[in-house]
């Protein structure tokens, strides 16, 4: 395994997991910001969640269910023939889970700020609800859904303490590259440590100054 | 000031005073309830208080290098308190083997260890990180050693430190776990099996201490409480042995 497979690795986990995010995380947020139901507070709460619980958790309860005694994991064994813990399948459904508040929070905060009357106006023009949705909600709330792809691929692209509970820190398939750090580290690999640590902090700076020079931009318009 | 806040502030006034005289013990993961055991008798016989940090020896040995406040390092190796004495960060000849560890096949899940071992479809194989836990190097060698290292490696999956080693076996998570046997004794429920590996299929696992720098009284104290009768009963209880 080279340098750089564990990076390689994490992107690829960051990749899947923000397209499964976007995709299950926008009708959630749609429904979030234009729900008027008292079960709201509840699912708002649920979905935030992974935000304040520490990864300990995460991974601890991750490993119960995700493992072949668990109640997903079992049923994923009788499926797959194989386990969840300790595969990059696994590690999918955990980052889901970890960074999903990630996706949902700016998501949901520009389907708030869409006006009404736009809606409106799409429908009496006779388009569907569907077709409203992409043709007018979905281009209006580009820099949501922006945000939500960027926050969630650097999130759990950022992910140590879920992985560690249930990785299991297999080479190529969920030794990424955080847990790899953390081996360099302690097996006093420090110049190996130094170069991946370095290219994440450039990365991590990288994506969130051009996150953040796109919504001044977008905010002048 | 609000009540809250002159609380507060109080607790940190206060916070320090608690870090009274103790020895603070960096202690490998393997070694962590004996350890515990023999800090309480210690507190019994002396009243000095033991802290004890528990990890792999490899990150422990990082931690003291890098100045981490140990008095005392009960080290899963021989190597790394001999690196520290060398880098100048141990007392010159407090280095002695305190216990001698042996390896145990694990299982929470199916009856027969070896059986599972050698079956290719049985299910994940765990062992600590090689790289970092001595316990996870001789783990390896043994594998080497009986020829099973090529049809294993496809099923290994390495614990961070011995102690989520044998957790990942205890979860049922990985179908056997080559861990401690001193931690079979400490861990909840029997297990589904166990198994001795043969102690010559492997580096002997001779787990030295060692005093770091700078040392005060109460840390040398519990180091020559650690030779005693008291100590090496409660060590071989645990399931190691210790040398003459």
């Amino acid at each position: 395994m080279s340098l750089y497979g564990p990076l390689w690795l994490s992107a690829q986990l960051a990749a899947v997991t923000t397209v499964i995010l976007i995709l299950l995380g926008t009708p959630l947020s749609w429904w979030l910001a234009r729900t008027s139901t008292r079960w709201k507070p509840l699912v708002q709460a649920i979905v935030d969640m992974p935000i304040v619980l520490p990864p300990t958790v995460l991974g601890f309860y991750l490993l119960i269910l995700l493992g072949p005694r668990g109640a997903i994991g079992s049923w994923w064994v009788s499926l797959t023939d194989s386990a969840l813990t300790f595969s990059f399948a696994g590690l999918v459904i955990a980052s889901c889970v970890y960074s999903l508040p990630f996706a949902v929070q700016p998501m949901q905060n520009a389907f708030e700020d869409l006006p009404e009357r736009v809606l409106e106006r799409a429908w009496t023009l006779g388009a569907s609800k569907l077709d409203a949705f992409f043709s007018v909600a979905v281009p209006l709330s580009m820099r949501g859904f922006v945000s939500a792809a960027v926050l969630s691929f650097a999130h759990t692209l950022g992910e140590f303490g879920v992985v560690l509970m249930v990785g299991g820190n297999i080479p190529g398939e969920t030794r990424v590259v955080s847990i790899a750090i953390y081996d360099h580290v302690e097996s006093l690999d420090y110049a190996a440590a130094h170069r991946l640590s370095l290219l994440l902090l450039v990365f991590a700076f990288a994506v969130l100054f051009a996150m953040f020079a796109l919504n001044q931009r977008w905010s002048r318009r | 000031m609000r009540p809250g806040a002159l609380f507060i502030a109080a607790a940190l006034l206060c916070g320090p005073s608690l870090a009274e005289e103790a020895v603070t013990v960096a202690v490998a993961s393997n070694f962590k309830t004996t350890a515990a055991h023999i800090a309480s008798q210690f507190r019994q016989e002396t009243g000095l208080a033991v802290r004890l940090s528990s990890g792999s020896t490899g990150k422990l040995y990082a931690q003291v290098v890098n100045g981490a406040p140990f008095d005392v390092f009960l080290a899963a190796d021989a190597e790394r308190p001999l690196l520290l004495e060398r880098a100048g960060r141990a007392v010159a000849d407090s280095r002695f083997t305190y216990a001698i560890g042996s390896l145990v096949l694990y299982s929470s899940t199916v009856g027969d260890c070896l059986a599972a071992l050698h079956d290719p479809d049985a299910g994940y194989v765990a062992i600590a990180n090689p790289d970092t836990a001595p316990y996870g190097a001789a783990a390896q060698q043994y594998l080497a050693k009986s020829g099973l290292l090529d049809q294993v490696a496809p099923r290994l999956v390495y614990g961070e430190n011995i102690a989520q080693t044998w957790q990942f076996a205890y979860t049922g998570n990985a179908v056997v776990a080559i861990v401690a046997r001193a931690q079979l004794r400490a861990a909840p429920g029997a297990p589904a099996c166990s198994s001795d590996v043969p102690a010559g299929d492997h580096d002997p696992l001779e787990q030295q201490a060692v005093l770091l720098d700078e040392p005060n009284e109460a840390a040398g104290a519990f180091l020559a409480f650690l030779r005693s009768a008291v100590a090496r009963e409660i060590i071989e209880r645990d399931g190691y042995e210790v040398p003459e």
